[in-house]
Order: C-alpha cells, then structure tokens, then sequence
C-alpha cells in the first residue's frame, strides 16, 4: 500500500456527493435553469475552467502523491475524455485540456473511484497544498513533510470561513533545509526544522509571483507541532479580514504583509492567534500519529550500498552513467535512490504526459518503486523508491517510452506555463519557446557543463511558469500585435530565494533563443572553476550579461 | 471599422464556433458571416445573445478579421490559435485528424 493518505467513508462519502451535486449543477445549466453568470462560480469550484479551446479540468494531486492505480485512471481519462494525454502542473496537479461539460460529471465520477477529485483547484480558497517532491524519501529530510500537508489539507478542505478569500491562497510545506518546494514564493511557507532537539516551524507569509511579485517574510521562527493549525488560522483570518477586495491584482495576502510591514502583519495575527491558541484547533499528537501512520515507509529491504550491479552498469554504459549522474537522487534508505522521470525531451512540451506514458509510469511504479510517483512543481515525475540494483532496468524501461532524458535540473529541464497555445489569459505563447530553447541547448555534454541552470517561461504576468525564479527567466507580452519576450537573470525558488532582475528591452521569439544562448556563453566565460550560474550572477550582478545582450546593439 | 465576426464557445463541450450567413454556429472561421459595418456587427451581437438563451454559445464576443482572400481570417495571434488551434502538439498528436 502506498505511503500517503488513505480515504475512510466519511472521504469517500464527501467526494462522491460532491460529483452528485456538481452532476445536478451541470444538468441545471444544460437544461438553462442556470444561467452561464450563475454557473461559473460552482464550475470554477470543481476545477473546471473555460479555455481558448474547451473546458479544461485541473485535478488535485495532493503533495504531488500517486499511487499507480491512480495514475492509470489518469491515463484512461486522458483516453476517454482528453486526447490522449495530461499536462502536469507548477503546482503538482494535472490538467485535461480538451473537456467536455456535458461529460465532466461522468470524468469526476472515474476520479471518485480512486479517491481523487477536482475540488479547490480553482477559486479564492486554500488551493492544494503541495510538499517536497523527495518526501519520505530524501536523504536529507528531517520528517516527511506530507504529514503535515495532509494536515493542513484536511484543515483547508472546505474550511467555512475561507471559503470567499480575497484571492487565491497557496501553502507549501518543506522539512529538509533545502527548499524543494519554492517555499518562499507561497503565501505561506511552512519549514520543519530543528533546534536544541525540539521540532518546530518556521512560518514566512506574504511570497508569491504574478504581477507583484515578492519573497515570503518569516513570522514566526519556531512554532511548535500543536499550534500549526491554530497559528494557520490566525493568518487566514487577518487576510480574510484585511485583504483587499476591491482589487484582484492588489488582493493577495503578499499585498496586505507588505503594505502593513512584516512586523505588523505578525503582531495582528499574534493578536488573533492569542484568542484562539488554546481552543480546538490545537493539533493533538495522537491525531498528528494517526496521520503520520498513513504515511509508513514501505517495506524497505535491508540492502548494502552501493550496489555492485549500478556500479558495474555505469562503468560499463556512458548513458547510464550519465543518467545516473543526473536524474538520481541519495534516498534515506541504504540500497534505494530517488529516480527524476523528466517530462522534457528535447523539443517536447515540459510537463506533457500521454496516456501510454502514464501507464508505463505506473507498471514501472508498481514493479519497481512501491507503487509510487511523485509530481514535481519543475512538471516532472519521481520514482521516490528504487533499489539501487534496479536502476539500470528502470532506466531501460524509462527510456522505452521517452521518459529518460538526462536532463533534470539542467538547462532543457524548462518550466513552461501552457500560454497562448491553451490559456485564455496568455498574452503570448510559452510552450514554443521552451521547445526552441530546449532543441538549441540539447547537447548534453555542454548542459552537464552549465550545470544547474533552472529557465523557467511564463506567457503572462501571471507568472505561472515561475519565471520570477527562473535563473534565467522568460516573460511572453503583447505589443502591437506581435510577441515579445522580456529576459530577467538572477532569479531563485530554494531557500536563498531570489527575484529575477529585467536586463533590458525585450526580445523576438527568434531572438529570446539567441539571447538564452548568449547568457549561456558568457556564463562559461565568466564563471569560476565550481561556480554555479546564480552564484556567478549573484557575484558579478548584471553588467557582464547586459554587455553581452546589448552592447552590439 | 474593421471587418468583424461573432465567435464565442459552444456551451456543452466548449469548442470554438463562429456565427454563419446560414445562422448555425460552425467551427470554420473561414464560413462565418462578416460584418462591415457597426450596424452589422450589432446584429451579430444580437443573434448571439439569442444562441446564448438557447444554451448553444458561451461567451460570444466580435473579433476583427481580414477578407483580403474573400475569406475571413483572424487578425490576431490569439484568434488565428482559437481559430486553428494549439499551434504545438503533443508528440503523438496530429490536430488535424
């Protein structure tokens, strides 16, 4: 059974009224007893949006967190309802881009039966929460992050009173010191940490990215287990209270710790927090125990490492050796590793999976890895559980269905927001320019070279291609009709987080690719032997890469 | 004024039509009715809000075209993809099948 929460009735009884009661809605709406003004919200509530080509459903992942009969049904939806294929999300879900409104009751029903839904995927609510894609497994975590998630999860989940926010309200929680989870461009951040043998967490508020874009605040440095939810609730409540509503592009919670000032923000959610620390919400450690033994570890094999079959195989196959190098992570466990499925292949589009390819995903999960596949917020994939001796079939078996690019966390490894191509928001497209930039810098030899190099692609000021933390960020606009791309460098989403800075006028689509290149070669002719991209721009600021960019215009 | 027609989604699965001479909500940009003048993009509008009693249509909105080839098309990048669609597709994908 896989590691991650387990529905009981009063779930499953939840989910399976909800579909019966969106079903009602959606036949109210065909019938015309709805009007279009009148339906939008409850569809928006399920998840469904209306795009630039059909209805399109966002489908929550919890914590990035499949079993592999989960991801089958995924596959058979995109079979049935979709074309053939899903998109993975920058917030561990999937979308379906080609929906029917008339069958959507009958698609949320198949989800129902292994325990998905679509609910909070959309709207001014507490939206999925997500977590360290390595969870469980990371060899440098203190906890599995996903106990607290899920917590909050349930916290969240229909909450009354913050079911009419201000805005959208995005948690991500973490319990490793590095942030796999770009903690601090949520609205709020959650870090498990330890100090003088105590657990505690620490709270920033007030990150986030679109049209303003800022740095979470810490708050709160060491709030221990029993008051999260209480302390949670605190700050939901002064948003809730204090948060802009005549504004949408002003109505964030970002806005309001900004205009107030961090300290002041803290000392009124003190002074809420103070009313209701000692009521119900305290999180008491038999029900934190209830829901840290949904999340067991599976059963690990007593093994050595390293194992002597991967060590043989990689000094016999350059490729495996590479992809050893690249798209494996050290697990907790002595004998297992973290495997990176990448959904970049050269030219493709960054966080595409077709139905065949889930399936594969789910033999391989369910042979090879307990059954289980992360989603990540870059839009790959992660096999948490691989024992080391099987990672050269693994890798095989990857590669048979196009899902072993060694390129995770290098230069093709792009996120990139549907843009133009889907959404109805766009203001240019992103999928094209990733696919340019990812077939220009396809040698792998030169991208191992770079190093960590995260280009990350919005096609509006929404930002949800993340690139105000792109090491090298690429915004798409309007002017006058055609597409321009605005370059920013310096941006970061780990734990030294950091906003992109714009280098200077913006680009054609032909010549943001050009750019990218560039950036790319001065970085190798600037750089110290070891220094990554963002230290090398952290250190020499953007002058160097502007004299490149510009000079000869 | 330019040239316009009326494109909206249909209601039930949410594709892109385009308001036809014939009063059918089509997919083809290239067979919608074209409006040259404001009194008879008005009239588009009209037919349309009448389609959205009907629950055929969602969203129905004028978008400027051109008829240089007697034929309308989208003066726009975004209508030219609504019109055509994704101007990328997935690896096992062929838009036009």
């Amino acid at each position: 059974m896989v590691a991650t929460y387990h529905y009981d009735d009063a779930d499953r009884t939840l989910v399976r009224e909800r579909v019966a009661q969106f079903r009602g809605q959606v036949d109210r709406r065909l019938s015309g007893a709805l009007t279009e003004e009148e339906f939008r919200p409850l569809r928006l509530m399920n998840g469904l949006y209306l795009q630039l080509h059909a209805y399109m459903l966002r489908v929550a992942i919890p914590y990035g967190t499949l079993s592999a009969d989960q991801m089958r049904a995924l596959a058979a939806i995109g079979r049935r309802y979709d074309r053939d294929y899903g998109h993975f999300t920058t917030r561990q879900n999937i979308q379906f881009n080609w929906i029917k409104l008339e069958e959507t009751p009958d698609l949320l029903h198949d989800l129902a039966q292994v325990d998905m839904h679509a609910i909070q995927t959309s709207g001014n609510v507490i939206r999925n929460v997500t977590a360290d894609h390595y969870a469980g497994a990371a060899a440098d975590e203190l906890d599995d992050s996903r106990i607290y998630a899920e917590i909050i999860r349930q916290w969240s989940t229909l909450h009354p009173e913050f079911s009419f926010l201000p805005r959208k309200f995005k948690i991500a929680v973490t319990a490793s010191a590095t942030d796999r989870a770009a903690l601090k461009v949520h609205d709020i951040g959650v870090r498990l940490h330890e100090r003088d043998g105590a657990r505690g967490f620490e709270v920033m508020v007030g990150g986030g990215q679109g049209r303003t874009p800022m740095i979470a605040k810490t708050i709160r440095d060491f709030l221990p287990e029993h008051d999260l939810l209480s302390y949670l609730e605190a700050i939901l409540r002064v948003y809730n209270r204090q948060g802009r509503r005549d504004n949408k592009y002003k109505a964030r919670i970002k806005i309001l710790v900004h205009d107030l000032g961090a300290a002041a923000f803290a000392a009124k959610v003190d002074a809420e927090w103070a009313e209701i620390k000692d009521g119900p919400l305290g999180l008491p450690e038999a029900e934190v125990a209830r829901i840290r033994h949904h999340f067991q570890p599976p059963a690990f094999r007593d093994l050595d490492a390293p194992n002597p079959l991967r060590v043989a195989k990689a000094r016999t196959d350059p490729a495996f050796a590479r992809w050893l190098r690249i798209n494996t992570h050290a697990h907790k466990q002595p004998g297992y590793a973290i495997v990176d499925v990448s959904l970049k292949p050269v030219g493709g589009i960054p966080g595409d999976a077709t139905a065949d390819q889930m399936d594969a995903l789910a033999d391989i999960a369910a042979q090879y890895s307990f059954d289980e596949i992360r989603v990540t917020h870059t839009q790959n994939l992660v096999l948490p559980h691989v024992e080391e001796g099987a990672l050269h079939a693994v890798w095989q078996a990857l590669g048979s269905h196009g899902l072993a690019t060694p390129n995770v966390g290098l230069a093709s490894d792009i996120i990139s927001c549907p843009g133009m191509d889907y959404c109805s928001l766009a203001t240019a497209r992103s999928i094209p320019i990733a696919q340019a930039i990812s077939t220009r810098l396809a040698d792998l030899d030169a991208q191992e070279d770079l190093g960590v190099l995260g280009i990350k692609i919005s096609g509006c000021i929404n930002a949800c291609g993340h690139h105000h933390v792109g090491h090298i960020g690429i915004l798409g606009l309007e002017k006058n009709g055609q597409e321009y791309y605005q370059l920013t460098l310096g941006g970061d989403p780990g734990a030294d987080a950091s906003l992109g800075e714009v280098l200077g006028k913006s680009f054609s689509a032909d010549g943001i690719v050009d750019a990218v290149e560039k950036i790319t070669v001065a970085y190798r002719a600037l750089r110290t032997p070891g220094e990554a991209f963002i230290d090398a721009y952290r250190r020499l600021g953007p002058a160097p890469f502007k004299e490149t960019l510009y000079a000869a215009a | 004024m330019t040239t316009q027609v009326v494109s909206a989604n249909r209601l039930d699965n949410g594709r892109v039509v385009y308001l036809a001479p014939s009063g059918q909500w089509i997919g083809a940009l290239s067979e919608a009715e074209v409006a040259h003048d404001a009194s008879a993009a008005e009239s588009l509008l009209n037919r349309a809000a009448t389609a959205i009693i009907d629950r055929l249509i969602v969203g129905p909105y004028l978008i400027s075209v051109t008829a240089a080839t007697g034929r309308p098309q989208a003066e726009r990048l975004r209508e030219q993809i609504r019109a055509t669609g994704p101007t990328v597709a997935p690896a096992h994908h062929d838009w036009a099948a």
